[in-house]
């Protein structure tokens, strides 16, 4: 008789092999002006129940370009694993051809090239179909929502997250978990929630008064679907209100709590559960070291992190599921569930190419509904990207956009020095593309813009700078945020990032004079996104807006600052 | 014991200030744990803490601690001015010997919970906190 552990594994090689084939199947189909939808969506149909995973949307409803990470490093135990390899090293790791779509889709290498042939990602509207084809297929299928989605554009903003939730609706999401939602403040997530048509969930959800569960959200639901008992258990961003400004929801608190996510999978075990899903905001490190640490959750849809992976990761019994970000992917994963068990898995990463996938006409009418008040703000070219410079933002140490937005603060700002927040979220922009008011929204919208302007002692940057590397590379998952780098202008440094915190940052200097930071003197800081409540300054869209217009044709050099020592 | 220490920072970033507390000798922590135990040997099954690995608030960081059959147990912020937070008593008819309560943390460090079984043994847990300036989510 096989084992479970057996089947598992069977299934996954199974899973691996259909996954290097299609995805070596889809660059020679490309090159031959072939790419379809139906190739896209082929599945055959497994087991008895499929799972439908999309997370960290950031409010991308329309087609986005956005580039993947050239540098992604892992440390400790994680040193060089999924999904810490980028570029070459992905693509072997997948099969995947160099100049293919799925290259286009998953690593950064000649994005732009590439990205004048295969075209925008995304759109909810591509995504609806997806979920439509899947429904017809499997008419109970499960659709998850990892969360980050009532964030990250122009018209989020301006609704306070009505645009993206009137959109999802359409969608008919089972359930959904939660990050940046709450940046809306805790009393318009409250609004939002109770009169949402699906789940809200999240285990790690309490009240910050007493450190009970707060009422508000469920920490699991129970769905009945191919007669088999679900759980889906909800696990929210661990640091909410560390990561993000915790004034804006006082009443809540959060952590990872994964002693409750025992006691909840144990207790939904109890109740009958054949298969247990979390729907997890943790990040992917994260989510393994919790994989490890938690016994019988039989998948992890994982989110936060970005990561996209073509297959799943298997700790212990578990499979993990990375669906990327900004709308570019859909993940399918069909389970054969049996005597309470989960007996095999087929899994796919369903790259969401704009120009190949059918818009469903339904969910377009809603969107252009929801953007129609603000057209005219959202197209106002601002300006435009010159020839040589891709504009992304998304790898540990910097990324164009925010060398642009940290030019922006120094000149706009009078400042020595500017800092812009590690997010990993923020589509991309190709060279010689307008760059629209809507552009600059989707990489700066949030509920705390403002531009601040202060003296700090060199001393006091370099802890910042310790500090925040610290939440990057610490080797124990657990105190990792799941962001990146804090972006520097005006600045440069050398990082160890093997070291323990205090001693990872060296050789601070400053770019315009070249001399090293004095740690006992004062400089000028720019920067945007202080989660202190009161913070001053003009929101860091106008600042940028300004410079863009000034500049006219923006020009970004590649940023050879930040020397990474340990990678 | 590997004790992590670290300047205090409680404000978060884009503000100037930086508040420093220097940090007084370990033997503090040293003496209470002998006072408590005589210096026996400290085992470590038998004991659970539960502390955030990132504090939300360093001001007030929730701690809960479980010990079966304990008599007493002993809360310690290590790296503390004042290490000793307290100790609880079980008496013969307690019916559990979990506590829980929130403790002032002055930087990152190690909170410690150590258990005196009845038969005079003693164990120990123990995990790092960090209060942290705070980073940017993805």
């Amino acid at each position: 008789m096989i084992s479970r552990r057996d089947f598992l594994q069977a299934s996954m090689a199974a899973s691996a092999i259909y996954g290097a084939s299609g995805f070596g199947e889809w660059g020679k189909l490309a090159a031959q002006q072939a790419l379809t939808q139906d190739q896209l969506l082929e599945f055959d149909t497994f087991g008895n129940v499929s799972l439908i995973h999309v997370t960290d949307i950031h409010a991308q409803l329309k087609p986005i370009y956005f580039r993947e990470p050239e540098i992604n490093l892992g440390v400790g135990g994680n040193k060089g694993a999924v999904p810490h390899i980028t570029g070459a090293d992905f693509r072997r790791a997948y099969g995947i051809e160099d100049g293919s779509p799925s290259a286009y889709a998953l690593t950064y290498n000649d994005f732009s090239a590439l990205g004048q042939a295969y075209g925008k990602m995304g759109g909810m509207d591509r995504v609806s179909t997806v979920v439509n084809q899947i429904r017809a297929a499997r008419p109970d299928a499960l659709l998850l929502d990892g969360g980050d989605t009532w964030h990250g554009s122009y018209t989020c903003y301006h609704t306070e997250g009505q645009d993206v939730v009137n959109v999802m609706n359409m969608l008919k999401p089972d359930a959904m978990t939660f990050h940046w939602e709450f940046t809306l403040g805790s009393g318009r997530v409250r609004d939002i929630v109770n009169d949402l048509p699906f789940a809200a969930l999240g285990q790690n959800i309490f009240d910050s008064e007493w450190d009970e569960p707060a009422e508000d959200f469920a920490p699991y639901k129970f769905f009945e679907r191919g007669g088999v008992k679900i759980a889906v258990i909800g696990q929210a961003f661990p640091y909410m209100p560390i990561a993000n400004p915790g004034w804006m929801f006082p009443e809540y608190s959060f952590g990872i709590r994964d002693q409750r996510m025992q006691e909840m999978v144990n207790e939904v075990r109890a109740a009958g559960a054949e298969l247990v899903v979390c729907l997890s905001h943790n990040g992917f490190d994260v989510d393994k070291a919790m994989a490890g640490r938690v016994t019988g959750i039989d998948v992890i849809l994982a989110g936060h992190t970005h990561d996209a992976l073509p297959e799943p990761v298997l700790v212990g019994d578990t499979i993990i599921i990375a669906s990327g970000s900004n709308g570019k992917f859909v993940s399918r994963v069909d389970l054969d569930v049996r005597d309470g068990k989960m007996m095999g898995f087929r899994h796919k990463l369903i790259p969401i190419f704009s120009d190949v996938i059918e818009p469903d006409a339904e969910v377009t009418a809603v969107i252009d509904e929801q953007r129609a008040p603000y057209e005219a703000e959202l197209s106002e070219v601002l300006g435009r990207t010159a020839d040589d410079t891709t504009l992304y933002r998304r790898g540990n140490f910097n990324g164009s956009w925010d060398d642009l937005i940290c030019d922006a603060l120094i000149n706009e700002r009078e400042a020595d020095i500017a800092m812009s927040p590690g997010v990993r979220w923020g589509p991309s922009i190709m060279p010689g593309q307008d760059i629209t008011r809507e552009d600059l929204w989707n990489v700066t919208s949030m509920t705390y813009p403002n531009a601040y302007r202060t003296e700090m002692t060199g001393e006091f940057i370099h802890t910042i700078l310790e500090d925040v590397a610290d939440n990057l590379f610490n080797e124990d998952p657990y105190y990792q945020q799941g962001g990146d780098m804090v972006r520097i202008g005006g600045m440069g440094y050398r990082i160890d990032i093997n070291k323990p915190i205090g001693e990872r940052v060296s050789n601070l200097t400053l770019l315009k004079t070249g001399d090293s930071i004095d740690p006992s003197k004062t400089y000028m800081v720019a920067g945007w996104a202080s989660v202190n409540e009161g913070t001053e300054g003009p929101p860091i869209w106008d600042v940028v807006e300004n410079y863009i217009k000034n500049q006219g044709t923006v020009s970004v050099a590649p940023n050879t600052s930040v020397d990474v020592v340990g990678a | 014991m590997n004790f992590t220490r670290r300047n205090t920072l409680w404000m978060a970033m884009g503000t100037a200030i930086a508040t420093v507390l220097p940090f007084k000798a370990f033997a503090d922590v040293d003496a209470d744990i002998a006072a408590f135990t005589g210096g026996a040997e400290i085992g470590s099954e038998g004991i659970t803490l539960v502390a955030p690995e990132i504090a939300e608030n360093g001001n007030t960081v929730p701690v809960e601690v479980n010990a079966p059959g304990a008599e007493a147990i002993m809360i310690l912020a290590a790296g503390n001015p004042t290490p000793a937070v307290g100790t609880f008593n079980f008496g013969p008819l307690a019916g559990s010997q979990f506590a829980s309560t929130r403790i002032r943390l002055a930087g990152t460090q190690d909170v410690v919970a150590i258990a005196r079984m009845p038969d005079g043994s003693f164990v120990q847990a123990s995990q790092e906190v960090k209060v942290t300036i705070g980073g940017c989510g993805g």
